[in-house]
C-alpha cells in the first residue's frame, strides 16, 4: 500500500536512506540479503527535496516500526485525499473507500486534527477555519488534543512567492491523512551534547549518531563495534537502540620532544585534556581515576548498557585475534559456500556492524604505532630499555586519511558477519564543484548509501553505508597485506597526498580580490539552499 | 574489562605467531550488575569458540560453566544466567593480559586494556626488507 511519508527539512540526503535501511532492519525485504529497494514516488510536479514523498510499504504495521524508530521521518500517513485545491481535496477523500475511513470515525474513539504548512506558518484563526472546512468527513468521535485514539493531519504547501531556501513548489498541493507513525525525536533533546557529563572535541552530533545507528541497523542483540570511539557519542546511540557496543581508540596526543613549533599547544592542551587514554596510561592519580569515571559516566547517565569493553589500541595493527576472522582458503569450499554444513566457517565472525566517524585530519588527526624514527626508515626503530619498559608511553605516527580508511575497510571485512553493515564519514573537498565523487571501495563491500552533509563551502562529509556482500578470502587477504606495506613505504607521500587540513583551512586566493564585492557576493548567492539544511 | 575482550584479542607483537589466549593476571576484578539480555547471549553464543572462552573464565575463578556447550542448552534459563554472569558481569578491573609467547604484559588499568605495542614490536617488514641489503 502507498503512504504518504513527510520529512523534516533536514539533513536531505540522509532521509530516504534512512527510510529503507528501518525497511531492512523490520525485515521489509523479508530475511534474505535482497533487493533492498524501496518504491518511492514524488508527488506531482515536486522538487526531490520536496518534505513530501510516497512509500510503497507492505504493512501499516511496519511503516508505523519504521515511522517511529526514524529520526528524519515526521510521520507517515495513510492518505484519504490530495488535491490542488480544497474543492479538489474534498472529491479525493469523499470517493476514498468508506471501509478505509468509516473504523476511524467511529463513535467510541477520539480524534484530534493538526494543520500544518510547510514554507508558511498559517495562523490559529485560519486552521480553525480549514478544520472546519472538513466537516464533510463524518467524524462521530470525540475530540481530544493531549492523547487521540487516531490523529488526522491537513497539511498544505504553497509557492509562496519567495521561497526562502526551501524547495521550489510549483503548485499549491494539500494533502489530508492519518497519522500510522511518527518520528522518535523526541529523544534528541535528551541525549543532545549539551547534556553529557564527558564531552570531546570532536564528538558527534545526537541526531546524526543517531542516524548512523540506524543505517547500521543497531538492534538488540547485536554487536557494534567503534574503532575510533573517543567520547563514545556514536556507541550511545547504538546502545539506546538496544545493540552492544565495544570501542577502541589510540588517542594520545601526547606532548613529544621534536615534534617542533608547528605542534599547536593550544589543539595539544585540548587534546590531552580530553583524552582519557592518555590520562589512564599516567601514574595513577585522583585526576586518573575522575576521567576514567567521566567516559563510563557518559553512558551511566542514559541508563544504557556499558560498552563491552573500551580498549586502546590501533586501527593500524588491530591486536583481534586470527580465530575471529573469516577466512576461506581452500577454492573448493567456495563452490559450496552456501550448504549449510559450512556455517561453521562463519562462526566465529563478531561483529554486527561497525560505526565511526574516522580522523580525517581536518578538526583531529589520526595516529597510528610508530614515532619518528619509523617514518625517517633508515634509522633502525627505537629499542625501549629493559627498565623502562613497564611505564612507557609508545610513540605515534600521523595516519593519513586513506590508509585509515584502508585499515578500516580491511578490518571490516575480516571481521564483520556477511550482511553486516560498515557505516563511517568520508570526507570530500568540494572545491571543484564537480558532482563525480569516489569513494572508497572494496572486494567483500557493496555500497548502499552515500549521503552528503555539507560542512563549508570548501568540503563536506559523505556518511557511506556499506553492507558485507562477499567472505573476506585469502586473495583480499593477500591484497590488503601488500596495501599496508605500500602505506608504510610511502607514508610521508600519503601524508601530503591526503591532506585535508590545508586545503581546508588555507586563505581561497581566488577570492582575495574581491573582498570588496563581498556584498555583492553574498546576495548573488542562489536562494535555495539544497543540501545546506 | 570482560571476558569476552581477552577472548577476542591477541598479542601482534612482530615476530609473534601464537599470540591468543593471552592469560589474565587478576588483580582486581569486580562484578558490576548488567541487565539480563538473552537476545544478546543467544546472538554471540554461535560466534564463539566456548573452550577458549570457557578458560578466560576459568582464570577469573568462575568454574560454575561446563567445558563444553551446544546451543540446545541457551533453552536453559540457568545456563544462560550464568553465561550472562561470566561474559557481561564479571571485570577485570586492575591487571594484565600476558602474551602466551613473549610474556609481555599488556597492562589493564581503569578497566581498559592497553593493547598499544612499543616501537620495537611493531610489525614493519619494511625494516626486515632493508637489513636484506
Amino acid at each position: 500500500m502507498w503512504y504518504l511519508c513527510v520529512f523534516f527539512h533536514r539533513l536531505l540526503d540522509y532521509r530516504r536512506p534512512e527510510v529503507e535501511s528501518l525497511a531492512k532492519l523490520f525485515g521489509v525485504f523479508g530475511d534474505g540479503d535482497g533487493d533492498c529497494c524501496l518504491e518511492w514516488r514524488l508527488p506531482e510536479q515536486h522538487h526531490p527535496d520536496s518534505p513530501f514523498h510516497f512509500i510503497h510499504l507492505p504493512s501499516e504495521d511496519l511503516a508505523r516500526s519504521i515511522a517511529n524508530r526514524s529520526i528524519l521521518v515526521k510521520g507517515i500517513y495513510e492518505l484519504w485525499g490530495e488535491g490542488s485545491s480544497y474543492e479538489e481535496l474534498e472529491d479525493t477523500i469523499k470517493s476514498y473507500p468508506d471501509d478505509r475511513k468509516l473504523p476511524y470515525l467511529t463513535p467510541e474513539s477520539t480524534f484530534k486534527i493538526t494543520v500544518d504548512s510547510f514554507g508558511k506558518v498559517i495562523g490559529f484563526q485560519e486552521q480553525n477555519e480549514r478544520i472546519q472546512g472538513l466537516a464533510y468527513i463524518p467524524f462521530k468521535g470525540q475530540v481530544n488534543l493531549r492523547n487521540p485514539d487516531h490523529r488526522f493531519w491537513l497539511m498544505e504547501t504553497d509557492d509562496y512567492g519567495s521561497n526562502n531556501g526551501l524547495p521550489p513548489v510549483v503548485q499549491r498541493r494539500i494533502f489530508f491523512g492519518r497519522e500510522v507513525g511518527a518520528a522518535a525525536r523526541k529523544l534528541l533533546p535528551t541525549y543532545q551534547l549539551k547534556s553529557r557529563n564527558y564531552l570531546g572535541p570532536t564528538a558527534m552530533d545526537a541526531e546524526m549518531a543517531f542516524l548512523m545507528a540506524n543505517q547500521a541497523l543497531a538492534t538488540r542483540g547485536k554487536l557494534v563495534y567503534d574503532p575510533f570511539v573517543g567520547t563514545g557519542s556514536i556507541l550511545i546511540a547504538a546502545a539506546h537502540f538496544g545493540a552492544m557496543t565495544m570501542g577502541e581508540d589510540i588517542d594520545i596526543r601526547v606532548v613529544r620532544d621534536g615534534r617542533g613549533p608547528d605542534c599547536n599547544v593550544w589543539s595539544n592542551f585540548k587534546q590531552t585534556l580530553f583524552s582519557y587514554e592518555y590520562l589512564i596510561h599516567q601514574p595513577l592519580s585522583g585526576a586518573n581515576e575522575l576521567l576514567a569515571w567521566l567516559i563510563y559516566s557518559c553512558l551511566l547517565q542514559y541508563g544504557l548498557p556499558m560498552p563491552i569493553s573500551l580498549l586502546r589500541a590501533d586501527n593500524n595493527l588491530p591486536p583481534w585475534r586470527p580465530g575471529l576472522e573469516e577466512v576461506i582458503s581452500c577454492p573448493l569450499l567456495l563452490v559450496f559456500w552456501k550448504f549449510p554444513v559450512l556455517d561453521d566457517l562463519y562462526g566465529n565472525l563478531v561483529f554486527d556492524a561497525i560505526i565511526c566517524d574516522p580522523p580525517y585530519g581536518v578538526r583531529a588527526g589520526g595516529r597510528k604505532s610508530g614515532g619518528r624514527k619509523l617514518m625517517k626508515g633508515a634509522v633502525a626503530p627505537y629499542t625501549v630499555p629493559d627498565d623502562k619498559r613497564t611505564d612507557h608511553i609508545p610513540s605515534t605516527a600521523s595516519y593519513s586519511l586513506a590508509e585509515c580508511v584502508h585499515d578500516l575497510l580491511d578490518l571490516a571485512a575480516r571481521m564483520l558477519i556477511m550482511g553486516g553493515r560498515l557505516v563511517f564519514f568520508y570526507p570530500v573537498l568540494r572545491e571543484n564543484g564537480s558532482s563525480e565523487k569516489r569513494f572508497p571501495e572494496h572486494p567483500c563491500f557493496m555500497l548502499v548509501a552515500a549521503c552528503e552533509q555539507i560542512l563549508s563551502p570548501r568540503y563536506s562529509r559523505i556518511l557511506l553505508t556499506m553492507v558485507k556482500t562477499e567472505s573476506y578470502s585469502e586473495e583480499v587477504r593477500e591484497s590488503a597485506r601488500k596495501n599496508h606495506l605500500g602505506f608504510k613505504e610511502n607514508h610521508l607521500k600519503w601524508l601530503v597526498d591526503g591532506n585535508l587540513h590545508s586545503a581546508v583551512f588555507s586563505p581561497d586566493n581566488s577570492q582575495m580580490g574581491m573582498v570588496g564585492d563581498s556584498k555583492f557576493n553574498k546576495e548573488s548567492k542562489p536562494k535555495y539552499r539544497g543540501k545546506y539544511v | 574489562m570482560r571476558l569476552l575482550t581477552d577472548y577476542m584479542l591477541s598479542s601482534n607483537i612482530k615476530g609473534v605467531t601464537n599470540g591468543f589466549p593471552l592469560r589474565l593476571e587478576v588483580e582486581k576484578s569486580v562484578e558490576k550488575e548488567v541487565d539480563f539480555n538473552a537476545d544478546f547471549l543467544k546472538n554471540m553464543f554461535p560466534k564463539i569458540e566456548w573452550k577458549a572462552l570457557v578458560d578466560a573464565f576459568r582464570s577469573m575463578g568462575y568454574t560454575e560453566l561446563p567445558n563444553e556447550a551446544e546451543s540446545p542448552m541457551l533453552d536453559s534459563k540457568e545456563f544462560l544466567k550464568k553465561f550472562h554472569h561470566a561474559l557481561l558481569q564479571l571485570h577485570l578491573e586492575e591487571g594484565a593480559l600476558i602474551c602466551p609467547e613473549t610474556g609481555r604484559r599488556f597492562p589493564v588499568s581503569k578497566g581498559i586494556p592497553n593493547m598499544l605495542l612499543h616501537e620495537d614490536e611493531v610489525f614493519d617488514e619494511v625494516y626486515q626488507i632493508e637489513s636484506q641489503f
